[in-house]
């Protein structure tokens, strides 16, 4: 924002001689066809968005008029409150919020212990452990998701929210430790030794300097986490079977069958944009209350990386 | 007292101490570790050499599992050149249109931040409800893309997107496009841009260099290990593309989007194949797993590092 501000305020404005002028005159130009270029990206970014909001506040005939219009008649407000009727749309934004929130507190404070452990303290095969970890993030899901589903089978534990929520409590994934390493990194040493002078235990260290310095990154890495979470598909598909258990992006897959063959032969899609629209709102909600911990978060594991 | 703990000697049981407390922060994660990933993965090499159709028990058949995939399985390369081909296109297309976003955005424009925003929410968008928004989007009858393609440009034979077997790709194409062009890697890219010395443009407007010439010999060269990792990701996630084909086109029509991973999930989830479906998932792995180490070698050659040894 700073370097906006001295660019623009390094124009100068009065006294400019022929050459200058016409300079100016070109970069006025140039800046227009930026402002039109970016206003027309804007568009084509949010254009969808635009129709799925006028789609999901139509009627079912107006979905399927031709030629297509834009706006709706009377805005149909109540679709929305028709898709918690449809099917059990609550109880999948309850079941997200719960399994995303519990699984990100788990998968964050599991990572931050990690991360404390690889950047602050020297044993033995550590810098190997972290190698092996590193090199996890490669692997693709595909390779342990048969064998995962298949020990959560023997165990008990499908159709259950255990195995969307227990192994985040173990350590996050690799690229939340890194992420927290990384940071802990940036906090000076002499803080745990003085620390440790005053006869703090590591624990000790962890929970009342470290975490309380790390705050932004904790931020960083929930939101990531959180959203990742949200968004889950592949996994939470295989594991939940029961209807009302089902997570919000599971939730949409099933809502979508139904929207287009259910018994009645009336169109449903203005519903199933209202539920998609829904399932959308509260990561967009987060991202602008936390906008800032977010692209931080983005930016440092692609520099870092 | 303080005096002990600076000696030399005691030092040796501190060090000791310190390594034990160590491993006990590291106990969570070794356990995640081995039995959420490790151990799964060895289970998953041994059953790639098993039948096993989870009710009875694994039925070690050697390399038949890997026999079949090659011989039999009318599905596997077609599954696999289609995951190439859409990879090759998306990569690429979104690599450009982020680092074009990125420039633009990094042209100090009045409402940065807006517009950054604007550009970034279909990344926000879950892949589940996109794949919906656009199945709609692109329905051929009433969705506004057949009528604009219609209406404005006059072309009244318009695509039949995901019903149509000519076009369903091309559909999950744009719809990617849509949600990784304004997306991380553009963010990526912009911290990159803001992290190129403006000493260098000036340096370069001095010697006569254009803008062209200045995004050729100095954005570009400085931009490579950004590039890069960009690159490497996209690679990796283009290929394990799954949720977009699964919601939006269930791997149709006539098996136009049938991606790879949704062949290991068909094997394994809906015919209970468990030690095909390992088998696939390994094939999978390994040429990940050789694809990336390619890029790691080639990059090299034009990857370039300004602050190399800095840390």
């Amino acid at each position: 924002m700073a370097q906006e501000a001295i660019v623009q305020s390094a124009v100068p404005t009065r006294h400019v001689p022929m050459a200058a002028r016409k300079a100016k005159q070109q970069r006025w130009i140039g800046r227009t066809i930026l402002y039109l270029v970016a206003i027309a990206a804007s568009l084509l970014f949010m254009l969808p968005f635009a129709w799925t909001v006028f789609s999901s506040l139509k009627t079912p005939s107006e979905l399927y008029v031709f030629p297509p219009t834009w706006l709706p008649n009377t805005p149909q407000f109540g679709n929305y409150a028709e898709v918690f009727t449809v099917a059990p749309f609550g109880r999948w934004l309850w079941n997200s919020v719960i399994v995303a929130g519990i699984s990100t507190f788990g998968a964050v404070f599991s990572a931050a212990i990690t991360g404390y452990s690889f950047a602050r303290f020297r044993y033995p095969g550590r810098n190997f452990l972290f190698l092996i970890t590193l090199s996890t993030m490669m692997l693709p899901a595909e390779v342990t998701l048969i064998p995962l589903y298949l020990l959560f089978n023997k165990i008990g534990w499908l159709d259950s929210y255990k195995p969307l929520i227990v192994p985040a409590f173990f350590g996050g994934g690799a690229f939340l430790i890194f992420m927290m390493r990384q940071f802990f990194m940036t906090i000076p040493m002499d803080l745990d030794e003085a620390a440790r002078i005053d006869g703090a235990s590591y624990m000790r260290i962890f929970m009342q300097i470290i975490l309380p310095l790390s705050l932004p990154a904790l931020a960083t890495a929930a939101i990531i986490t959180f959203i990742g979470d949200w968004n889950s598909f592949l996994f939470p598909y295989i594991i939940l079977n029961t209807k009302e258990k089902f997570t919000i992006g599971i939730g949409i897959k099933y809502f979508q069958s139904v929207a287009s063959n259910i018994d009645s032969m009336e169109p449903r899609e203005n519903l199933l944009m209202a539920a998609s629209l829904m399932m959308t709102a509260p990561i967009i909600l987060l991202f602008f209350v936390a906008q800032r911990y977010f692209v931080r978060g983005i930016v440092m594991s692609g520099i870092k990386g | 007292m303080a005096v002990r703990t600076i000696t030399p000697k005691p030092g040796f049981n501190m060090r000791k101490r310190e390594a034990f407390a160590g491993y006990l922060f590291l106990l969570p994660w070794l356990i995640g570790l081995t039995c959420f990933v490790l151990g799964p993965m060895i289970a998953s090499g041994y059953f790639s050499f098993t039948k096993y159709d989870v009710v009875n028990a694994p039925e070690f058949t050697g390399l038949k599992n890997f026999q079949d995939i090659f011989t039999k399985d009318r599905l596997f390369w077609p599954s696999l050149m289609l995951t190439f081909r859409y990879a090759i296109i998306v990569v690429p297309l979104s690599l450009i249109g982020s680092l074009l976003a990125a420039m633009l955005l990094n042209q100090a424009l009045k409402g940065t931040a807006i517009f950054r925003t604007f550009f970034f929410m279909p990344h926000l968008t879950p892949i589940a409800a996109s794949a919906v928004l656009w199945a709609w989007l692109f329905n051929p009858d009433v969705g506004p893309i057949n009528y604009f393609i219609r209406n404005n440009l006059g072309i009244a034979d318009a695509p039949g997107w995901f019903r149509d077997p000519q076009w369903a790709m091309s559909g999950l194409i744009i719809m990617a496009m849509w949600g990784a062009i304004g997306g991380n890697t553009m963010l990526i890219f912009l911290a990159g841009l803001q992290g190129v010395p403006q000493e260098l443009y000036e340096a370069a407007s001095i010697d006569g260099a254009g803008p062209w010439a200045k995004f050729r010999n100095v954005t570009i060269p400085l931009l490579t290990p950004t590039i890069f990792f960009n690159m490497v990701l996209g690679i990796i996630g283009a290929l394990q593309v799954f949720t977009a084909a699964f919601v939006a086109t269930a791997g149709g029509p006539a098996y136009a989007t049938w991606f790879y991973s949704l062949h290991i999930y068909t094997r394994a989830f809906k015919y209970f194949e468990m030690g095909y479906a390992s088998a696939l998932a390994w094939i999978f792995f390994f040429i990940l797993f050789v694809f990336t180490f390619i890029q790691f070698r080639a990059s090299r050659r034009w990857v370039y590092y300004a602050g190399e040894g800095n840390e």
